[in-house]
């Protein structure tokens, strides 16, 4: 059974036709196609298909698409533009391109969603906050190392954006 | 089984040490002799100057990650799309008496079911082990073995559809522990290869170099220990995913086209050929981005073969994306090892002889195994001069799904183990145990005792680095109980010099193309998974061309219209694609030269590419754009192409049955320190630090290696203390049913779990490395599980020989050292 749902993803409004069992992100991947998000596991447990709801990080594959009406989405697609002005990566991502935060870069879209809510509420984030904020995201990857470093760049030029007041 | 003596160890004959000549001279004979053969094109040991290689830069696809905009296997979606399912044994052994689809093919919404009947013909990614079907048709042989699949309109009809399929299964018993299906030979997992063989053994491999008795009586010291490896999985974080296309079309225009998450298209194109009985020239096999592969990926599954069949049989693209347990069914991972070692060595640590027998947990199939039995004893004999060596492996087929190539490939178990046994002896000498390993380094430009030709080689450097920046000299045996530091050091392969089927063809390939507007493209049929190829060959098409980076293009991975690179897998893409790529920019650059030259009536070795100019290397006020330069090569030469190639050495491997398994053109050489506490209450250990020091030879791109470093580091410490691939026996549930099948209940690590991680690069320049490179990719795992075992007995003085060290275990090893101090104290007390 579809219905038809009006949905806000990136700052966008969307009327699609959505099975009403569909998670959000089967609704952003398969019938949006915002393939940004990753489905790692498809039950909650590796955070790569993390967007924000309202700004907070949220586990799409866990999250049906009804509870997404109504609300804010945000997906990695989106966080271009935010705090830097239209079509230009946000600083965490190219911060992740600079310090090669993403090798296989599957985890990356979850993980930049998570990153970037902890940059939302603090710009100087400590390396054990970095950790904590990134602990519901699992990179096989990294080693966790060049994405702090490049949390870590981020921060500090979201500061200087900041002292400058750029995109506020 | 061959057991001879080789010859004695001997070095490699020096190499001519060319002097460093004028660069004119030096870039007029490389025109005059262009390496057409695709061999080292350095072949000298000094670092070249170089304006892009060896720069911390952005990779290709960077943004593309990080945007989201890369295109992974399951981000395709085509017209008509329909998805498959793959109906899977719930029996770990069992024989299959039918399979009825006529019910689940009359449900709407199912376009097509198929069976092994469909595509009986064996295969194997070792051709001389082909035992695997795409779908099983007379025997499953693990829980997850798969037996049919179906495609239609959506999963969920895809499942309803499986559910209708009716299997009749005989339930045979199985076999789960390695060193029961060694023994018995009433239940055989595979039939025989000949009658009076055991069904149940792929491989022994039995080799002995020198005079291992005679020294190991001889010796002052002797070191014996039985270990235990546990196994465990790669967990990419993207599962496995393939989409099919069949086209029908007339002449050339009927084809299958396969997407998959593979990292070996080239061999998946072969055995997608073979099963489905179709000529490999009508098959296209792309890959895209791939989120991890790590060596699970590195061999056709099920899912490939069964989205071929069923488009072909519904006429419509099909996808299957496996789910989070089905990815760990598919396994390929880490074999459990048991291992028992002996070593013995002179009152001086100086290693005399090394016995070493193991035992291979390889569950169903054979995989990778054939070859994962030679590492387990072949990759052994070097960093440290070994005079005798033995060892005698056995691989076991078991029900439990396959294992296979895990990051570091059957060298890491045997690693573990002998890295401990280097400590103990340390122990046992009261020597340090950085000094013990110097003293036993085996040098620059030699022969291992099995024959291995190692030429560049900074294992010292290493020890010194993580010696340096770990404080060991302040810390080591200093640290007050509960802390701790230890060290381990490994070597591993850039390659291996013999293709996985026999034959001449070079193992790397790289055809460039320049356009008009000075852009240039790089076809490259190496699959980047992660590890950054794609970027490499864009460094070395700018260093050599003079381009800027953001003027080179990567296609990749495309057997339509790629060269053939043998995949990722065994850390040989950097050397080898690496050549590849220098040999066809040379060729290109070469033309470009000439045409320039003329132009200019100057000699062409004095026409320098750099920074998007070509120049006048003695009057650099005479310049073009580089457009310019490629368009005077055109004018001269017609349509600008060239490509490159790469074989490995095919002369440096021992002369024995097997002495090519190991042989590689470059070895890399790691050493790490790891810093730990250990709670003696709980058991738990916390690794604070890790120092990886590896010699990569050159770093290509220095964050990039960091990378790999990180990388490897951060899986070997997930190995030693959390993960665990481990199934149900009978009396715990159901036989054969995986642990912990989920990313929650398989711990792997998090950030709040990963230990701060340091990685200091050591550049020995190979001398047949692209700009002297070598792997970093698999190396710099091997040493995390011996340093840390090492170091949790500087911390609390217990040997923990058996992984993981989880807290249940190293809690129950302190409290059996207390008991026996206790006892010990009590009888010191009763005398
Ligand atoms: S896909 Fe959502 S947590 Fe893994
Ligand atoms: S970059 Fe591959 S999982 Fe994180």
């Amino acid at each position: 059974m579809k219905e038809l749902l009006t949905l806000r993803i990136n700052g966008q409004t969307h009327e699609a036709a959505v099975p009403s069992h569909f998670t959000l992100l089967e609704t952003l991947r398969y019938v949006l196609q915002l393939t940004g998000s990753k489905q790692g596991c498809d039950k909650g447990d590796c955070g790569a298909c993390t967007v924000w709801l309202d700004g907070r990080p949220t586990l799409s594959c866990i999250t049906p698409v009804h509870e997404a009406v109504g609300a804010e989405v945000r997906t990695v697609e989106g966080l271009v533009g935010l705090r830097t002005g239209s079509g230009t990566p946000h600083p965490l991502q190219d911060a992740f391109d600079v310090c090669g935060a993403a090798q296989c870069g599957f985890c990356t879209p979850g993980i930049l969603m998570s990153a970037a809510a902890l940059l939302e509420e603090n710009t100087s984030p400590s390396r054990d906050e970095i950790r904590d904020a990134l602990s519901g995201n699992l990179c096989r990857c990294t080693g966790y190392t060049k994405i702090y470093d490049a949390v870590e760049m981020a921060a500090e030029r979201l500061r200087e954006q900041g002292e400058r007041g750029v995109g506020r | 089984m061959s057991t001879r003596t080789p010859r004695r160890t001997r070095a490699v004959p020096p190499r001519d040490d060319p002097e460093v000549g004028d660069p004119a001279e030096e870039l007029e004979e490389h025109i005059s002799h262009p390496d057409q053969d695709g061999q080292a094109p350095h072949g000298r040991r000094e670092r070249v100057e170089t304006n892009v290689i060896g720069q911390r830069l952005r990779k290709t696809d960077g943004l593309a990650k990080s945007t989201g905009r890369a295109r992974y296997t399951d981000d395709i979606s085509l017209p008509g799309m329909l998805h498959g399912k793959i109906l899977r044994s719930p029996h770990p052994h069992a024989r299959i008496l039918s399979i009825d689809t006529s019910a689940a093919e009359q449900m709407a919404g199912v376009h097509a079911v198929v069976t092994g009947a469909e595509m009986p013909r064996s295969y194997g990614i070792i051709p001389w082990t082909p035992d695997e079907q795409a779908l099983a048709t007379d025997r499953v042989r693990y829980v997850g073995d798969a037996v049919a699949a179906v495609a239609a309109d959506d999963e969920d009809t895809a499942n309803r559809a499986l559910e209708a399929i009716r299997v009749e299964y005989e339930e045979l018993e199985p076999l789960l522990d390695p060193r029961e299906a060694e023994r018995r030979t009433d239940v055989q997992i595979h039939d025989p290869k000949k009658p009076g063989y055991n069904g149940n053994i792929t491989k022994v491999v039995k080799l002995e170099f020198g005079e291992v008795d005679g020294e190991m009586d001889a010796a002052d010291v002797v070191v014996e220990g039985d270990y235990f490896f546990e196994g465990s999985t790669h967990t990419p974080i993207e599962p496995h995913c393939a989409v099919g296309l069949w086209e029908e079309g007339g002449i050339a225009g009927t084809r299958l086209t396969v997407w998959s998450s593979t990292q070996v298209p080239h061999y998946l194109h072969r055995e997608l050929a073979r099963v489905l009985e179709l000529e490999a020239a009508r098959i296209r096999v792309i890959q895209p981005a791939v989120g991890g592969g790590f060596g699970g990926k590195s061999e056709p599954f099920d899912l490939e073969f069964c989205v071929a069949k069923l488009a072909m049989k519904s006429g419509r693209p099909v996808k299957i994306l496996y789910t989070r347990e089905e990815v760990f069914y598919a396994h390929r991972g880490r074999h459990p090892f048991l291992m028992k070692y002996r070593l013995g060595a002179d009152r001086e640590g100086r290693i005399r002889a090394v016995d070493n027998r193991a035992l291979l947990d390889g569950g169903a199939y054979a995989s990778f195994g054939l070859v994962t039995a030679y590492y387990s004893g072949q990759l052994l004999p070097a960093p440290y001069e070994i005079p005798a060596y033995r060892f005698h492996s056995t691989r076991v087929y078991t029900n439990k799904p396959a294992c296979g190539p895990k990051r570091g490939h059957g060298s890491v178990q045997p690693r573990f183990a002998f890295e401990v046994q280097l400590d103990k002896l340390a122990e046992r000498l009261d020597l340090d145990p950085i000094e013990l390993r110097r003293r036993n380094f085996m040098g620059e430009d030699r022969r291992t005792i099995n024959e291995l030709r190692v030429t560049s080689n900074g294992f010292l450097q290493c020890l010194d680095a993580v010696e340096r920046a770990s404080g060991w000299k302040e810390k080591h045996r200093r640290l007050p109980f509960g802390r701790g530091v230890g060290v381990a050091g490994s070597c591993y392969i850039s390659g291996t010099n013999y293709p996985i089927y026999p034959n001449e063809m070079p193992q790397s390939g790289i055809q460039i193309q320049v356009d008009r507007s000075g852009r240039v493209t790089v076809f490259s049929g190496a699959s980047d998974i992660g590890q950054g190829s794609d970027s490499m060959v864009a460094y070395i098409a700018a260093e050599e061309l003079g381009v800027p980076l953001e003027s080179v293009r990567v296609l990749t991975s495309d057997t339509d219209l790629t060269p053939v690179d043998l995949g990722a897998y065994s850390s040989r893409v950097t050397f080898m694609l690496g050549n590849a790529c220098i040999d066809a920019c040379r060729k290109m650059k070469a033309l470009v030269q000439q045409a320039v030259a003329e132009h200019w009536d100057a000699k062409p070795q004095r026409v320098l590419l750099a920074g998007g100019q070509a120049m006048d290397g003695l009057d650099t006020s005479r310049q073009m754009p580089i457009a310019g330069a490629f368009n005077l090569a055109e004018a001269k030469y017609g349509t600008l192409g060239a490509t490159g190639s790469y074989n490995t050495p095919k002369d440096v491997h021992g002369e024995y049955r097997g002495g090519t398994i190991g042989a590689s053109p470059a070895y890399s050489f790691t050493a790490h320190v790891a810093e730990v506490e250990v709670d003696p209450e709980t058991g738990f250990v916390d690794v604070k630090t890790i120092w990886v020091a590896h010699d990569c030879g050159r770093a290509l791109n220095p964050a990039i290696v960091e990378g790999q470093m990180e990388g490897s580091a951060y899986m070997g410490f997930g190995e030693a203390l959390m993960e665990q691939q481990i199934f149900k026996d009978a009396d715990h549930g159901r036989a054969g049913l995986h642990d912990a099948p989920s990313l929650l209940d398989y711990r792997i690590p998090t950030s709040l779990d990963t230990p701060e991680l340091a990685s200091l690069i050591i550049e020995s320049i190979d001398p047949e490395g692209p700009y002297g490179a070598k792997e970093a990719g698999e190396g710099p795992l091997h040493p995390s599980i011996p340093a840390i075992a090492n170091a949790i007995y500087d911390a609390v003085g217990v040997r923990m020989d058996s992984m993981p060290f989880s807290p249940p275990r190293v809690w129950k090893a302190i409290q059996a050292q207390k008991e026996m101090e206790g006892r010990e104290g009590k009888a010191v007390a009763a005398d």
